[in-house]
């Protein structure tokens, strides 16, 4: 637990200005912890200039002795049914940086059934090598063969930083590797980079419920892992004559059972432009009011060719269906431009919106945390600007 | 059938209010909740006991307050629960959580069916589901949204979603599963449950009674550490358009015209 030294502590209050818990307080010139409410995130151990807050972590008894040992940046190319999952792409891309950082190789781990072409795929888009596992059983997908083998070939090869999307697959076999390999994973990261003192990866998500980002390191373990949220990192462009190496590797025979048998895989479409891929999106949020208006956000979405999302409030009210969400809990979108319509702006979705080029921000409440990160702000009533903006984009394009 | 429900408390997401001007989350008012999908994992487990008998165990690591969600599991169906709680369990990772529940599960009973929600909405990592079979050293099935009991083969049948579709799978039990919402939709307390819940004796489980290795609990048992928390700052070329109603529209439409997007 969190301790205060108190010969040390000069009561200078930085410690309770930095918890975002309020579970550290000065009171009569030193810092008293509210021990119920210290999540132990450790944050003010690190703010204290006089070195007064210990957190008492105990001993590690797994702690690797071999961090040096470790090397190189991993990414794991997701496909199914032989296509590359975008995700793939964007970790390439981002990862590309972290291992230029780190002075190692990029390798791109590729698990499939006569997926070879797709290792071209990998190696012009920023791998230095590829590791191919080509055997039927990857055809389908279960969480044993996948993640066994990925286990397998960390063991062997030991990379410092293993990244995966965190897509339904990304999430489902990773915590598989990183349990088999008792090392630290962080789920569903937005942004990561390399702590140059010691070649750390700090792995940055959004936590309590997003409300606060965190950012989080795996000092004492190898590899270090994360998911990394899809449609956050830009991909990067293929290059024309890639040098990268692609090896073929044997796996033994007993990592390809799976107790979990696939009997079918079904590929279904979505309807309507979807949110993850559409170029406007018309958000609508709590200031809608009611179901009844959210017939103002479709009429606009139907003119603009735009997807329909919805702030957490929005699908808790059942306004709009749950896969409409964007946010934490919801999609990531990248859209090049976002029009939120009685939408807050409370940090767990606007952290879904990040990657929007031009955000509108349209709430009748001037105090929305929107308008902080809009490009354009209207303060004003949706019921009166919604239809407003209808009847101009109308007379722009002669419909009335 | 012996079946384990892992269910989570967390802060009711309606009742969390940020202090934007502090940067901190304001405690005061917040109240607890059973995480939204560990109720459909409930139903889950309540109608597979239906099926195939036996008993539904609840486990749920947390403070002492955390019987409140066993009561109010066992209002709803469930048999009998655990609140593993200690100070030593405080501060853990998903790799020390999964750790600290196996050892509890395992003193339970080696469990035929065990059932999670897809993720916690506080933590939302959805890792603890995954890493909790490789430690009770069973297969796992994640984000199930159709499940079907082949019992005659001893096995579920299991619809498991992903973003292109979805997988139809089986498996043998032992099986932990992760469920959707979709799943099911969750039964109401009875007022026999109600009155059981309020009677049922639920124990609390420290490092001593799951026997727990020291240093694999915890902060000492978690590989990962935050370094830093902070509010999301964001780099916006803010421009309020003013005016009447009309002339924000006005302005909006030349920006968006001149910025090429309609």
């Amino acid at each position: 637990m969190l301790e205060v030294n108190v010969d040390r502590c000069i009561g200078c209050g930085e410690c309770e200005e930095v918890c975002s818990f309020g579970a550290i307080a000065v009171n009569h010139d030193i810092a008293v912890v509210d021990q119920d409410s210290c999540t132990m995130c450790g944050t003010c151990v690190d703010t204290c200039p006089e070195d007064a807050l210990t957190l008492e972590r105990g001993d590690d008894t797994r702690k690797a002795s071999d961090l040096d040992a470790w090397r190189g940046v991993w990414v794991v190319a997701e496909q199914r049914n032989g296509e590359l999952a975008t995700v793939t792409y964007e970790l390439l891309g981002k990862a590309r940086g972290l291992a230029d950082d780190l002075g190692e190789p990029l390798t791109a781990i590729l698990m499939g059934h006569e997926i070879g072409e797709r290792a071209t795929d990998l190696a012009s888009h920023g791998a230095d090598r590829v590791l191919v596992v080509d055997y039927p059983a990857f055809a389908t997908f279960t969480d044993e063969v996948f993640g066994n083998t990925l286990a397998y070939l960390a063991r062997q090869e030991r990379p410092e930083i293993i990244l995966a999307g965190a897509t339904s697959m990304g999430r489902s076999f990773i915590p598989r590797v990183a349990t088999v390999l008792e090392t630290g994973l962080t789920a569903d990261c937005t942004e990561l980079s390399i702590r140059k003192e010691d070649r750390a990866l700090l792995q940055t998500r959004p936590a309590f419920g997003g409300n606060l980002m965190a950012t989080i390191v795996c000092p004492n373990h190898r590899p270090q892992m994360a998911t990394v949220r899809p449609h956050v990192f830009k991909a990067q462009p293929a290059t024309t004559s890639p040098t990268a190496e692609i090896i073929n590797v044997n796996i033994p025979e007993e990592l390809l059972k799976s107790k979990v048998k696939v009997i079918e895989s079904v590929q279904e479409q979505a309807e309507g432009p979807g949110l993850t891929d559409a170029e406007i999106i018309i958000t609508a949020g709590r200031g809608m009011e009611n179901k009844k208006n959210i017939a103002l956000v479709e009429e606009l979405a139907e003119l603009m060719g735009a997807a329909i999302g919805a702030s957490r409030a929005a699908t808790d009210a059942g306004w709009l269906p749950e896969r409409a969400q964007i946010g934490q809990t919801g999609v990531t979108v990248s859209p090049k431009l976002y029009i939120g319509c009685g939408v807050s702006g409370a940090i767990q979705h606007i952290v879904g919106i990040q990657g929007a080029e031009i955000i509108v921000a349209i709430n009748k409440d001037p105090d929305a945390p929107l308008f902080n990160l809009a490009t354009y702000g209207i303060v004003g009533d949706v019921k009166v600007i919604l239809p407003l903006l209808v009847k101009r984009i109308k007379r722009e394009r002669g419909i009335a | 059938m012996n079946i384990v429900v892992c269910i989570k408390q967390v802060p009711d997401a309606k009742t969390v209010k940020f202090d934007q001007e502090k940067g901190t989350l304001v405690r005061e008012g917040v109240e607890s909740v059973i995480n939204p999908f560990d109720y459909n994992a409930i139903e889950a487990a309540l109608e597979l006991r239906e099926a195939l008998g036996g008993q539904v165990s609840a486990v749920t690591m947390g403070p002492p307050q955390a019987q409140e969600a066993i009561r109010e599991a066992i209002s709803l169906g469930v048999d009998k629960g655990v609140v593993v709680s200690d100070r030593a369990f405080a501060g853990s990772d998903t790799l020390a959580t999964t750790y600290t529940l196996a050892k509890a599960i395992e003193k339970l009973g080696s469990p035929d069916i065990v059932i999670c929600g897809k993720q916690a909405i506080d933590g939302d990592t959805g890792q603890v589901g995954p890493g909790l079979a490789v430690r009770l050293g069973i297969p796992y099935v994640t984000c199930v949204n159709g499940m079907e009991i082949l019992k005659e083969r001893n096995s579920l049948r299991l619809k498991r979603m992903c973003e292109q579709g979805y997988d139809i799978v089986e498996v043998e039990i032992p099986v932990l599963i992760t469920v959707l919402a979709t799943l099911n939709t969750p039964r109401v307390p009875s007022l026999k449950g109600k009155m059981r819940a309020r009677k049922a004796d639920i124990p609390l489980w420290g490092v001593a009674e799951i026997e727990a290795e020291s240093g694999k609990t915890g902060l000492a048992g978690s590989p990962t550490q935050v370094v830093s928390t902070s509010v999301p700052t964001f780099d916006a070329k803010r421009e309020m358009l003013e005016g009447e109603p009309e002339e924000q529209v006005d302005a909006l439409i030349t920006r968006l015209k001149e910025a090429g997007v309609i």
